[in-house]
Formats: structure tokens, sequence, C-alpha cells
């Protein structure tokens, strides 16, 4: 029997595979990839395991890094459920009459989001919460016209750096407002220093980036009409009260937390809500209710005209793929939970938190938490002298510090901020006490 | 090929029947004016939440469901392989803050694959942060206007054809630049409509070669001699790269900067929508302003490096979606040098096999070879009062998910096809059978269609008209 290939060519008229290629001029051929030839699945599976292999994983190693990102576990129905492969092999659902299960659970997890947030649109996902921050600072410019955005001081710098990128070409400027010392909340004083009617946006995130509560939502509201964007952890809004009573425009967040492993930095979920008003100014793609033909409940993705294929140019954004998967893995993660188990989860991380900021105090030279008031999973700890010596001490006996705050904020160049989740054990939480006894 | 798809009555989560709310006591934990004391999110048994997923995903169409042709997608089969490594604890259980000596093998592997990347696409170095690829789009406009600056050059014009993605115009658009579309001729690059907008506001010039007519644009060298003429960059889509490996790269074709598709080429799932990844590799004289860190090795090992003063900074957090870049450094070792040509070869000999099988059906305008995809027009149907969204719908009665369609613009009543290489001829011959049969099905048949998905066809128009985009503002509007 003829193969495929000899059998196509033939049917062409053709002799060879490289007559089909006659159109590329021999100026610009190549005679092959610079790289070795293909490999037996086995034999890659065996190399990049073992290439792997030279990680230190959380899993080894108790690890105190949060920072944005959390190691919070994920059962196993979640994965399950994303291991479907007319899930994970689907393309974006541009067809809806044989994509209604991925449209449905795309619409559960924007109406799983608002409930969490308090608003009444959200879109599908952005790459990540610092592109969801560059995307909410130009939506507020489309909304508002002013050309100034207001973002915290203490804020990651890794989102500071990706908003500078997304304000490029804007006419839009960042500026910073710092905190207050004692609280670690926004300083209001400066924060009213700094509105002006140039003004078209203004950040916060609760909790914030040292971990602390930003108890001043309804306050700030009340300063400014500017676009209010509020960034928030979306497992601590299971018991927090959503920014859409303190009149939110525009609510992003990392998603990561919610069913996806932490995976070196990727993929993430970048959520995006909003208030009804402004949906057609959103950025991303969205998914509508609608109905079909006969009457039956359906959904389709809509408000193309936004977006990038339609509009080119003019478009609210360039995204076009995005983060389904893990919308889908947040929504599994969020129902499988239910609202029991969230408020569980959040409460156990406030406490552990809480308690971890306790005992590390009491070891001499460390003082925790720097910042007076209610932290979610994660807080500061300032150290009496040379924070980079605790900790190559602390790697140096397996354990994993904090995130070291001198590359974020110079004033804290002597803290770290350390995070906890349920995952840790409480050996694990023991080893790193008993570490830090050590090298203080 | 017959074809039924699942339909279930499936309720909402959010409408599913709770289970009591219980007492969940956060009064020492959160300060008074912040705590919220209920969540409108039903407790529900972990196996009906499981139930719900399955029965939505039987209501679902994935490349291994079915024949997938949906141009310039690269709807490929993604090998189960590597979905095993992506789940490794070495991979998910990382920190991107963690101490570089507990990631060298993450750092490895990424430095490794940044090399192969370069070696693909004949490119001197890789930045592997770009999220998707328009992200690597925006990327690449971003290191081109740093270069044009760091020459004391500002310019603001990006050039375009009017066959490009959406995403370039979009991409150029969210930076400020100017667009300059300018027409095709042949279904190629117009040299002279080129040359007359090409100057010295040309900051680039974005082309995807083969185009998305799926012609290759054989004056590649000429169009890049009269874009670096005007002192512009030339810029490389990878979204058609799959039909190229090893045949010729965008270095060879004298292209500046490239961004990857790595969900499309390198055949990391695209996930319903995402995650994707858009590596950009760019010429030597751009290096400087990758994004950082930017991945090095010494004596010491691999390390991040943030020293680096001319740098565009970040477009995302930390170092692109590493779970994906394990699966597309999985794929390459897999498939190889001779693997990879073989991937082309066969993209182009399915797709010139469609092509050819389809003559006479509908309409191809523009004659010559096509690398991996191209695009028919439905136009002489339009007498019958049949469109080309009636043959997308009545194509999924037979178990395909249908092409592209209305894109590239260009062509009236378009529909983009790319089998890519993982299809056999005997699904090839079913699809071309299956279209040359609704071709000759009565107006009334096609308008009805499609008959056999979980729902009929959808009322789009209704959706946009007054969006509701949540369960919140379904209950208000009391349309649930």
């Amino acid at each position: 029997m003829p193969s495929d290939e000899d059998e196509m060519l033939q049917a062409m008229g053709l002799q060879r595979i490289d007559d089909l290629f006659a159109d590329i001029p021999a100026a610009v051929r190549i005679p092959k990839i610079d790289l070795p030839d293909g490999l037996p699945e086995l034999t890659v599976v065996r190399h990049v395991t073992s290439l792997l292999s030279a990680n230190r994983t959380m899993a080894e190693m108790p690890t105190f890094l949060g920072g944005g990102l959390y190691d919070h576990f994920v059962p196993a129905s979640v994965r399950a459920i994303t291991s479907r492969s007319e899930f994970y092999t689907a393309y974006t659902p541009y067809q809806p009459e044989l994509s209604q299960g991925l449209l449905q659970a795309l619409w559960e997890y924007q109406s799983l989001i608002c409930e969490l947030t308090g608003m009444d649109a959200a879109n599908t996902s952005m790459y990540d919460a610092s592109t969801a921050l560059g995307e909410a600072a130009r939506m507020a410019h489309r909304i508002h016209g002013g050309n100034v955005f207001l973002v915290p001081r203490a804020l990651r710098h890794n989102r500071k750096a990706v908003l500078a990128n997304y304000l490029n070409g804007t006419g839009v400027e960042a500026r910073e407002v710092d905190y207050d010392r004692g609280t670690g909340m926004l300083d209001l004083t400066k924060l009213e220093a700094a509105l002006s009617p140039a003004v078209c946006g203004v950040y916060v995130e609760n909790p914030n980036f040292l971990g602390r509560f930003e108890e001043q939502l309804a306050e700030i509201r009340a300063l400014t009409g500017a676009v209010f964007v509020v960034g928030v952890n979306p497992i601590a809004q299971a018991v927090v009260r959503p920014p859409g009573d303190f009149g939110a425009d525009i609510v992003i967040g990392e998603g990561q937390s919610l069913g996806t492993a932490v995976n070196c930095g990727g993929p993430l979920l970048g959520i995006f809500a909003c208030r009804q008003e402004h949906v057609r100014k959103m950025p991303g793609r969205v998914i509508g209710l609608t109905r079909d033909v006969k009457g039956h409940r359906a959904f389709c993705m809509t408000l193309q005209t936004r977006e990038q294929h339609i509009r080119r140019e003019k478009a609210m954004s360039n995204i076009c793929t995005n983060e389904s998967l893990l919308a889908v893995a947040a929504a599994a993660f969020v129902a499988v939970q239910g609202s029991n188990g969230l408020r569980r989860l959040a409460a156990e991380n406030i406490r552990r938190a809480k308690e971890l900021a306790a005992s590390i105090d009491k070891i001499s030279g460390f003082t925790a938490p720097v910042f007076n008031g209610a932290h979610f999973n994660e807080f500061v700890v300032r150290y009496k002298g040379d924070y980079s010596a605790v900790h190559r001490g602390l790697l140096a006996r397996g354990v994993h510090g904090g995130l070291s705050l001198a590359r974020q904020l110079p004033e804290l160049s002597d803290s770290a901020l350390f995070a906890t989740t349920e995952r840790q054990k409480a050996d694990d939480v023991n080893r790193l006490l008993q570490a830090l006894e050590a090298v203080a | 090929m017959s074809f039924r798809q699942a339909y279930w009555d499936e309720p909402l989560l959010l409408e599913k029947r709770s289970a009591p709310d219980d007492r969940v006591d956060v009064a020492d934990l959160v300060p008074p004016n912040l705590r919220r004391e209920r969540l409108g999110i039903p407790n529900l048994p972990e196996h009906e939440v499981v139930r719900h997923y399955t029965r939505l995903s039987q209501m679902n169409f994935g490349i291994d469901t079915g024949f997938y042709p949906l141009g310039s997608c690269t709807m490929k089969f993604n090998p189960k392989f590597t979905e095993e490594l992506a789940a490794l604890p070495a991979v998910a259980r990382m920190h991107p803050d963690q101490d570089e000596a507990t990631m060298q093998g993450a750092l490895r592997l990424l430095y490794e694959l940044q090399d192969m990347l370069a070696r693909i696409a004949g490119m001197d170095a890789v930045t592997l942060q770009p999220a998707a690829g328009a992200q690597g789009e925006y990327t690449g406009l971003l290191l081109a206007q740093a270069y044009h600056r760091d020459r004391g050059e500002e310019r603001h014009q990006v050039i375009l054809p009017d066959t490009a993605h959406g995403t370039n115009f979009a991409s150029a658009g969210m930076l400020g630049f100017e667009i300059v579309e300018i027409p095709s001729k042949d279904g190629r690059v117009d040299l002279k409509a080129l040359e007359a907008a090409a100057g010295e506001k040309t900051l680039a010039f974005m082309l995807t070669n083969p185009n998305t007519l799926g012609i290759f644009e054989d004056r590649v060298l000429d169009i890049a001699e009269v874009v670096h003429d005007a002192g512009g960059l030339l810029y490389y889509d990878g979204a058609n790269f799959n039909a190229i490996l090893g045949r010729t790269s965008p270095g060879k074709m004298n292209f500046d900067i490239v961004h990857f598709n790595l969900h499309k080429t390198f055949t990391t799932p695209h996930g319903g929508g995402g995650p994707g990844a858009g590596p950009v590799g760019v010429r030597g004289p751009l290096e400087p302003f990758l994004p950082v860190p930017v991945i090095g090795l010494d004596g010491r090992g691999y390390h991040l490096n943030y020293d680096r003063p001319k740098s565009i900074g970040k477009v995302r957090a930390w170092y692109g979606n590493f779970a994906l870049l394990v699966r597309a450094y999985a794929y390459i070792l897999r498939m190889g040098a001779d693997g990879l040509r073989e991937v082309s070869d066969h993209a182009v000999l399915n797709a010139n096999y469609v092509r050819h099988r389809l003559q006479g059906v509908l309409d191809v305008p523009f004659g010559g070879l096509r690398k991996h995809e191209f695009v028919a027009s439905a136009a002489k149907l339009a007498s019958r009062g049949v469109r080309t969204v009636d043959l997308a719908k009545r194509l999924m009665d037979f178990g395909y998910h249908p092409p592209t369609v209305y894109f590239p613009h260009l062509v009236e009543e378009a529909l983009m096809i790319e089998p890519t290489e993982t299809e056999t001829m005997e699904t090839l011959d079913g699809f071309v059978d299956a279209l040359t049969k609704i071709v000759g099905e009565s107006p009334e048949t096609l308008h009805g269609a499609p008959h056999n998905t979980s729902v009929a066809r959808v009322d789009e128009v209704q959706a946009a008209r007054d969006p509701i985009l949540s369960w919140r503002t379904a209950k208000a509007r009391g349309s649930t």
C-alpha cells in the first residue's frame, strides 16, 4: 500500500515533497536547522526529568515565599477537570455551537469572580496581575481622560515595571503615593496631596504588597472621583468585603492562588472585573449570556467589536491568547471549596501568618510583623543586621526564607516578606524557627 | 462521518442546591470595617462538581475530539508526554523568587530553550518572557522603539500589509504608533507600495511569511532591503512558522525581530484560549534592549541578570509561562532538526492536498503553491443565499471544527483552512467530502445548521446588545 505522502503527491502530480517548496528562493533556503536530530519519548522524559532534578522544590525545602504567588494546595479534582482534553486541547471558542461547555465554564468563572469582588462583569483573563494592572490603567484613562495614574509606592517592583511599559505611548504617567510607616497602609495625607483633576485613576491593593489589609477603601473612594482600581487576593475575598461595596470601578488580581500551581512564575491568571457601566471599555475576551434559535440558554463570546480582530488599532487591547484554562481551574477550585471551604482557607491563612509572625518576633534580633494591624498570609520581618546573611544561613539549613525587600524598597533593605499558606506542615515551621534562632 | 454532540441541560454551578453555610468566625482575624460574613458561592459535594465539568467537557470540541483546521491557529495534536513533564513537582512547585542556587534546573532549561529557538529562527538572542503571540509583538515593537531611540531616532510609523493579523494593528496601536497599511498585489506585498510607504518615520514593517493567504513572499529579500534602506526594522510575525521549519528561517530572510507562538508551532496545547507563550528573538544589535532578567551562564552556574541599563524593563511578571516553556523544550528535543523539517513537510503537503481536492468545489483565489494554509472563497454561493457562515455551521454536523472564517479581509466570504501536519489523508479526504456535499445542499438545510451540536445556532447579536457577563447581572435583569 502506498503511503499517505506518496498518494497525496501523486494526486497533485508531484514527484517529491521538495516540489512543494519550489516557491522559496534559493537565496533564503537553509540546508537544515542547526540542532541535533530527534530523540525517542523515553529518552526525552529521562533527560528533562534529570535536568530538572537540579531544582530544589518547595516540596523538598520549607519555603516562605509569597510576594504575589502562593503555594496553596490544589485538590486533585481541579487537575482532573482541567485535564479533560475537550477543554485543554480546544482553541478560543469562536464557534459557540460547538463550544458550549467551555463557554459555560468561562461564564461561570466570570460570575464567580463577580461574587468574590462585588463587580458586575469580568473578562475571561489577562496574562497575570501585572498586565491586568497595566490594562486597568489604560482603561482608567479611556474612562476619565486624565493623564496621571496613582499607584502605591509599596507596590511590587515587577508590577511597576510592567505598568511603565503598558503606559508607553498613552501619555499617562504613573505616580507613586507613599505608605504609612506605622501601619503599612496607604498614607492618605500623601494621597490627598497627589490628587488633582489630571488623575484618571487610583490603584490600591487589599491586602497590599506588605501583607497588610488596606482598611481605608471607603476613605480613599471618598477622596476622589477618579476611576478607583482595587487589587485583590481572591482567597482573602472570602472573608473580606468586596471592593464593589466600597465603590470600586475596576478590580484586578492574581488568580494563581485559585487552583494553579506556582509553576516558577507562569502561566498565571490575571483577574479583571468592572462595573456594568464600563464593560464596553474593558479589555479582553468576555462571554455573554444569550439564547439559541430554539430558545435554549446559550453562551457566546461577545462585545468582540472591542477586540483586535475587529477593531484592529482602535481595539481596547491587543490581547488574543489569554489564560482561559487557568480561569476554568479557578472556577473549579472555587466550586470544589464552596463558601465553607474558601472561608476556612482564608481564615487559616490569616491565623497561620499571625502565629508565625508572633513566633518569629520572639526570636532575638527579629521583629515581626513590622507593620501594625491585620495581615493576610504574609508580613514583613525586620532583622537587626544584614538580611542577606540570614537568607544564606537559612538556605544552608535547608530552609528558604522570605523575599528580601532590598531590591523593592530601600528603607526595608534589612527586611524580608515572609509568607505562609495552609500547605506548610508544623515541622516546616519548626525548621524555619530553629534555623532563624541559629543564624540570629 | 456522522456526529452528534452531547447535550446536558446542565444548570449553572450557582443554580445548584447548596449545603448550608457553616459559621466561620473571623472576628479576631479581619478588621471590622472589612469583615465579610457571607459569600454567595454554593457548597457542593466534590462529585457533583466533577460531574458538572465532565458534562460541560462533553459539550466541547478539542483537537482530541476531531479535525480542527482553524487557519492561522495551527491546531495540531498535542503530544501527551509533555503534559506529564509539565506537572512534575520540579516544575509546578518552584517559586520564581527562589534563590538562583535552588533553581539551576529551571534556569538551565530556559537557557537551552532560548538557544534552541535562536537556532531555529536564525536569530542571535531570545527572551522567553512574553505570555502570548500578541504580547510578543508588543515586546518586539518596544524593542524596536528602544533601538531607534538609542540611535537618537524617534520613529513612529509601523507599516502593515492588508493581510496582517489583527493583533499586529492592535499591538502597534496600543503603543500609539501610526499605522500605514499597504495593499497586496496578487496576494503578496506590493513592493512599489512598500517603497512609497517606507521612509525616515518607519519604525518597522511587520510581516508574516508565508502570509495569511498561505503564500510565500518570495521577494522577501527585496522587502528587507527596502525596509532597511529606510532605516526601519523588519518584524517577523511567527504565527505561520509551522510552514518553514528547516527550509528557511527569519534570520536567513533578513528579519530583525521575530516572535514565536509556542502554542502553535511547538504544540503546547491552547487551553481553550490560553495559556500560550510568545518568546521573541532578535539580532545582535537589539540584544541590549531585551526584557530583564536575562538568563546568563558563568563559572558559578546559571543566573538571572537584572543589570541591563538599556533594557526595556518587563512586559509581565517573572520569566514567562514556564510550564509551557517546559513542554516546548521537550517537544523540540523529541522532534529534533529532522523531525521539525518533517513537520513543515507534512503541514505543507496536507494544505496543498486539501486545496487541490477542493478545486472546483470552492474558489481559491491566487494561483501557485501554498504553504501551511490556504484561503478559499464561498462568494459564488451568494446567489443561492448561502454564505460562508452557513458552510461553517454545517461542517459541525459532520464532526469538523470549521476553518477560520471572514479572514483575511481581502478575500470575500473567506474560509482559511490550515490542516496541520498531524492529520492523515483519510481525515483530509473525509473533510473534503463533507465540504463538497455541503456545498451541494439546499439553502434551507444550511441556514438551519448546525443540527447535531449541543445547541442550535446561537444569537450573538442579542448577546452584544445587552451584555450579561455574570450571574449577578443576569439576576438583576431577571434574565436567567
